[in-house]
């Protein structure tokens, strides 16, 4: 530790600090989360290896069965938005935000002038490129067994897009668990989230074919709609009556699980 | 304490920067019956601090006794259940943005990202304060040099030893050139090395950039070496406050310690007559006799005891120390080993 005392004054002479402003802050620390996600490879492989499994054994076990019930039934391009689900759901950085809250990161950054909100959504930012990235190679997968998209290289487009913003949804379920009770073990619990969401839908067969409970749960479940609103773009072109849907059941899940983060968030800076 | 660290503390007030703009206005620090309460427990209770701009404070406490909490709200990271407090003239509720442009802190645990490297740390904090890119990775290489963690800054953090990281911590609240600087147990956990190259930093920090220092401690030895004024707080009331001079003087001059061969409340009344005793304390075995003159009571103090028919195992001569004044104003020793102190 030797600096001549008039340099030392000349370097600290030049920084004059002040709030970076919003947009900033939010791309600071979306750097920040990006940077982190090579190093954190196992968040992202995990998915994408149950989405493409999944994607494949069931194409496998089920086309013959379902195509054969169902006239004109394509199970392949039916199941590519459940694998995408399957991918996307429940990915974020909601953990790394845990880990920062536990080693005291998270005040490091607090007693910076960032803005608040911008902590979350610098984190969120960098979940939507990650599910941007993992949804590209199983949508390349779904083209390599046959899959094709009624709607052209804009449906592409706009079915990476709502996948995304599914998973953007999705996430703040994970970071109000984080910000709330700060255990890496609730954030890992909040996958039991998925499964009804997921599974209480029409994954596997069209909601037609569901009767009794289920058929009644996949109703109100906003899962359906958003399934529904993907597979039209593969299925039957641009059929703006689903996709509206889509975008409602993502907002309605959206609106529920930010509010619950933002909460989670004033929560804790007030905690201190 | 030795001559140097004497000569260090003459020098810090010599190169002490005129107050100017806002800090001419009012101090560096200053709270108003602040309390902060959990729940039933009074962490805080109605502390007053005033703490001048270029000044090193220290705030001595045991564990639990609020020093901590008492950071923690003078930084914005935690509301004041009541009382108020300005950091740098500004309100810590009312205006928190404006005290976070101008304070720097190193909490009691190394506030990093061990996924991060050094490097990146750095420049992510300094963005976050505005920095353009390439002010912010000017300053990564100006504070690389001051850390002198050398090639280590482009590791990840997890690879840093516990000296690196408080290092690299002290860098990283740093980084935008704070006029307050506050410090929770910079020291708590370090070598002895390490820990002498953190107080040297202090003392440059304040001595060269007139930096003002708040600093939390356990440790008697580094808050007497080196703060100009010490806070004493106990249970979450402050204490005492002083410069430790004064602080040590309040209780007499020297400390006479004798250990006995039995329970040393026996003989506190006997040696409270001795001519020059300014008070007894019975620890156990232990009697400690405060008194302005230790060389001048030291034998009559001894005769005392052979009156009183007791053996005398140990008889130490010394001057007070800050323990001894928490001592006199908790009833309690601070619990901690001081013995890790380095002498500089």
């Amino acid at each position: 530790m030797t600096i001549a005392t008039a340099t030392l004054r000349n370097q600290v002479a030049a920084v004059e600090p002040r709030a970076a402003g919003f947009f900033a802050d939010t791309a600071t620390i979306a750097g920040r989360a990006l940077r982190a996600i090579p190093r954190d490879v196992e968040t992202v492989i995990p998915p994408i290896f149950i989405a493409l499994f999944f994607f494949l054994v069931n194409i496998g076990t089920l086309s013959d069965l379902t195509e054969g019930q169902i006239e004109g039934f394509d199970f392949t391009a039916f199941q590519l938005p459940t694998a995408i689900l399957l991918g996307v759901t429940g990915v974020s950085r909601a953990p790394a935000l845990v880990l920062d809250v536990q080693n005291g990161y998270f005040d490091r950054l607090l007693l910076t002038p960032v803005r608040r909100l911008a902590i979350l959504l610098g984190h969120m930012v960098a979940d939507v490129t990650v599910a941007c990235a993992l949804i590209i190679p199983i949508v390349i997968v779904g083209f390599i067994v046959g899959v094709r998209f009624e709607t052209g290289p804009l449906g592409i487009l706009a079915f990476i897009l709502l996948g995304a913003m599914w998973s953007l949804a999705f996430s703040g379920f994970g970071y109000a668990i984080a910000l709330k009770t700060g255990n890496p073990g609730a954030v890992n619990s909040s996958f039991l989230l998925f499964f009804p969401f997921l599974f209480l839908t029409s994954s596997y067969v069209p909601r037609e074919q569901l009767s009794g409970w289920l058929d009644t749960v996949a109703t109100w479940n906003p899962v359906t709609y958003l399934l529904e609103g993907l597979r039209s773009l593969l299925v039957d072109g641009w059929e703006w009556g689903d996709l509206v849907k889509a975008v409602i059941a993502i907002s309605i899940v959206g609106a529920v699980s930010m509010s619950m983060c933002f909460a989670a968030l004033r929560g804790r800076i007030r905690r201190g | 304490m030795t001559s140097t660290d004497f000569a260090v503390r003459a020098s810090a007030h010599r190169n002490r920067p005129e107050p100017t703009g806002e800090n001419e206005m009012c101090s560096a620090i200053r709270s108003t019956a602040l309390v902060r309460q959990y729940g039933e427990v009074t962490a805080v209770d109605g502390v007053d601090l005033d703490v001048a701009s270029g000044e090193i404070y220290g705030f001595l406490g045991p564990n639990g006794a609020g020093k901590s909490t008492m950071v923690r709200m003078l930084c914005t990271l935690l509301g004041p259940t009541s009382g108020s407090a300005t950091v740098a003239g500004f309100d810590v509720v009312e205006d928190p943005a404006s005290v976070r442009l101008r304070i720097g802190v190193a909490l009691q645990e190394a506030a990093l990202d061990p996924r991060q490297t050094g490097s990146e740390l750095l420049r992510l904090q300094g963005l976050l304060y505005g920095l353009t890119r390439s002010d912010a990775n000017r300053r990564v290489g100006e504070l690389a040099e001051l850390i002198d963690i050398g090639d280590a800054l482009d590791r990840r953090i997890s690879t840093y030893s516990g000296g690196m990281r408080r290092r690299l911590d002290l860098a990283a609240a740093l980084v935008h050139n704070p006029q307050i600087l506050f410090l929770d147990e910079p020291t708590t956990g370090l070598d002895p090395v390490s820990r002498a190259a953190v107080w040297e930093e202090v003392r440059r920090l304040n001595v060269d950039l007139g930096m003002t220092i708040f600093l939390t401690t356990q440790y008697l030895e580094e808050a007497d070496v080196l703060a100009d004024r010490v806070g004493i707080i106990d249970a979450g009331h402050l204490v005492a406050e002083g410069t430790p001079a004064d602080l040590k003087k309040s209780i007499g001059t020297d400390v006479i310690v004798a250990r006995l061969d039995r329970d040393a409340s026996t003989v506190c009344s006997a040696i409270e007559q001795v001519p020059g005793v300014l008070s007894v304390e019975a620890r156990g075995t232990e009697l400690i006799v405060a008194t302005s003159d230790g060389s001048a009571t030291v034998s009559p103090v001894a005769v005392a005891l052979s009156a009183c028919d007791v053996t005398v195992r140990d008889l130490t001569l010394r001057t007070t120390s800050l323990d001894d004044v928490f001592l006199e104003l908790t009833g309690n020793r601070l619990e901690q080993d001081d013995s890790q102190g380095v002498g500089s």
